[in-house]
């Protein structure tokens, strides 16, 4: 299939925006120094009333759902066989694993013992059978690993042909070809149970979380909804990167994408209904101020999406692209919602994200933007041909 | 080109076979957690109280942590496991309210703490271990009586709550003796086996029924609320006035540990998945290679 195949943007690396970046990274990296040597309370606004906040809602649940697009172009590419999809694939991964890692890194970041969290992977015979966030904890750990490792066959066919370590990337290659199926299985089994454990995690709340959002089926809107939010971060993802790096275009591909994106919100949208209605809380959508409000911010951006995907107008790229967004905002929302703004611990307590809380989560985006324009002009991930003189 | 309709549900049904089964809501009546035979705890009762904070200080004493009654303390905090705090709202709506760990007879705390860091032992008592905990925080989201503090202002923070002061045992009774309870000039906070306690608090409303809250039929607080807890309270005004949670007699959060434990009892339905997806992509495979042979 010569015509997908996949080829190093090349260019220079260092180029001035690259270099803002950097400078970025160099403040950010002193910034961490800081929280390191003080503790969690001097650089944020969380507390003991919302232990949680931005580096976990943001970081890690909205992450790593914005990370789902391995996942989701996984499961309409090899699970139900529409190879046409193909191209799509390495540039999902790639964006999944730099997500899933970061979210490792914001983890750390916001755990006030990180020293010790190897004893969660290493310390199997103390697991916490009833602990959702342990099951949580443990799958994106073996994921991030599982992604990079679906990763390896674009970093391997780069060393192919050098006379040094050509054999090992060759033999590397060969047996990536034989093992890949399993290694895919792992990368679909893994986000199912953990995507839907992250909706599962915020459960225990109780009655600190309003009840719009406390539903035994909260697990399964936050699995549909990240396959969603996936197919969305394609879009998004691959038509800006066609239009920096100049390849070729792939909105043919992505205006095929509307149909399992629109099936996919449509399901969303029943269950969340379906759901209110039939726990009997049909009054709160509109007794519950701001929370109401949000409730139905985040559902009418879905159904504005689901619009512009139907009927006619899907055949407009531009459609699609917004459609996109609107996906991406609303499942952040929801994410949002669920943990901190839904998430009431009572009188006596609020929260707002610190200046350095904001800048610590600005310089993950901001580090995973760098990792990504690295990979891309030296591995093959994206396909098309960067002009010559770019 | 078409999309096919059926074979995408198909296949999204495949997918999300593992977190179907969570769609199923939680039905029959929750589990009515058992009380340990060795359960010791506390009775408070607030109608005796008279807020002199005695058992503040003894508690920093006794725990080691930073703080004197000169600068005393205005809630639960990274260093401080016991608090005396005021409602006021007027002659005949105001009271004094205890306020430290419940342990729970099925804490969500332990239930959601990973490698168990926090855990129910000996005596029933909630306690914690620093090294097994990694600092996430979660059991500050699942508490209900929002007990567990974190010190934010260290780089090497632990989880403070109250463990019963288990690290002072009696040596004639081989049991705790919280420091709080040793002090209290008023008996408004008394320890002991939770079955006396209980049997205690029955005998004190039934003595003088008018004293506590509701009138007609007074509440012991922390009987059956939230599945029980080894702490039990007394008082003249609504509970939940004193920041004490109607929770209903399910523990709380239980039902996050359901959906847990029935979607992987086991491991059986995740490996069945993997095993069914791994069946599904060497098919796709095969008839792919197919294709290109022809």
């Amino acid at each position: 299939m010569a015509q997908h195949e996949a080829l190093p943007v090349g260019g220079p690396l260092m180029t001035r925006p690259f270099k803002l970046l950097l400078g970025f990274l160099f403040f950010w990296a002193i910034l961490l120094i800081y929280r390191f040597a003080v503790g969690i309370g001097p650089v944020s606004g969380l507390s003991d009333g919302y232990p949680w906040g931005i580096w976990i809602a943001f970081d890690v649940v909205t992450g790593t759902a914005l990370a789902c697009g391995g996942y989701a172009v996984a499961i309409l590419c090899y699970i139900l066989n529409k190879g046409k999809y193909h191209p799509l694939v390495r540039p999902a991964i790639l964006t999944s694993a730099l997500g899933y890692s970061l979210a490792g890194l914001s983890i750390i970041i916001d755990v006030g013992r990180p020293w010790l969290i190897h004893r969660i992977p290493l310390r199997f015979h103390i697991w916490n059978h009833s602990s959702a966030l342990l099951e949580v904890a443990l799958c994106v750990m073996a994921y991030t690993g599982v992604l990079w490792l679906e990763l390896a066959p674009a970093f391997l066919e780069k060393y192919k042909d050098s006379p040094k370590v050509g054999a090992m990337a060759r033999a590397g290659l060969a047996f990536f070809d034989k093992a890949m199926i399993w290694i895919v299985a792992m990368g679909l089994l893994l986000p199912t149970m953990h995507q839907s454990s992250l909706g599962t995690v915020m459960l225990i709340a109780g009655w600190k979380l309003h009840p719009l959002w406390a539903s035994p089926v909260i697990p399964l809107l936050f699995l549909i909804s990240c396959v969603g939010m996936g197919y969305a971060v394609v879009v998004a993802e691959s038509s800006l990167s066609s239009h920096v790096f100049r390849t070729e275009a792939e909105s043919g591909m992505l205006t095929k994408l509307a149909t399992p994106m629109a099936i996919v919100l449509g399901l969303f949208l029943l269950l969340r209904f379906a759901d209110v209605l039939f726990r009997g809380e049909f009054g709160l959508m509109f007794s519950s101020g701001l929370l109401s409000l949000m409730f139905w911010l985040e559902n009418l951006l879905m159904f504005w999406s689901i619009f512009l995907l139907s009927g006619h107008r899907r055949e407009r790229f531009s459609n699609i692209a917004s459609a996109a967004l609107l996906m991406i905002l609303s499942g952040a929302l929801y994410r949002f919602d669920a943990y901190i703004v839904a998430y009431d611990p009572g009188p006596g307590w609020s929260y707002f994200p610190s200046l350095a809380e904001v800048l610590i989560t600005l310089g993950i985006v901001v580090l995973e933007v760098a990792a990504y324009i690295v990979i891309v002009k030296t591995f093959p991930i994206l396909t098309g041909r960067a002009p010559a003189d770019h | 080109m078409s999309f096919d309709r059926r074979k995408l549900l198909k296949g999204f049904a495949a997918v999300g076979a593992g977190a179907a089964a969570s769609a199923l809501p939680a039905e029959a009546s929750p589990p009515k957690p058992e009380v340990p035979p060795d359960a010791f705890g506390m009775l408070y009762d607030a109608t005796r109280c008279i807020g002199c904070r005695a058992c503040v200080t003894a508690c920093k004493n006794a725990n080691g942590l930073p703080g004197n009654l000169y600068d005393p303390p205005e809630d639960l905090s990274g260093d401080t496991k016991n608090i005396i705090k005021v409602y006021d709202h007027g002659k005949t709506d105001e009271s004094y309210v205890k306020a430290q760990c419940m342990h729970c007879l099925d804490p969500a705390c332990a239930r959601a703490c990973m490698i168990g860091a926090l855990q129910k032992r000996e005596f029933g008592i909630v306690t914690y271990d620093p090294e097994r905990c990694i600092g996430c925080r979660y059991c500050q989201v699942a508490c209900p009586y929002e007990i567990p503090k974190f010190q934010w202002d260290t780089p090497t923070p632990v989880i403070v709550k109250c463990e019963l002061c288990h690290h002072r045992i009696s040596k004639e009774t081989g049991k705790p003796m919280p420091a709080c309870c040793e002090v209290c000039p008023r008996e408004a906070v008394i320890s002991g086996d939770y079955r006396e306690l209980l049997a205690e608090a029955e005998r004190r409303i039934a003595e003088n029924p008018e004293r506590y809250w509701p009138a007609g039929s007074p509440k012991i607080y922390g009987k059956t609320d939230g599945g029980g807890t080894q702490v039990l309270y007394l008082a003249a005004v609504d509970f939940e006035k004193l920041g004490l949670p109607e929770l209903g007699e399910a523990p709380a959060g239980y039902e996050a540990a359901e959906i847990q434990h029935t979607v992987y009892q086991g491991f059986i339905a995740p490996v069945a998945l993997y095993g069914l997806l791994g069946a599904v992509l060497w098919k796709n495979r095969r008839s792919a290679e197919k294709k290109e042979e022809e």
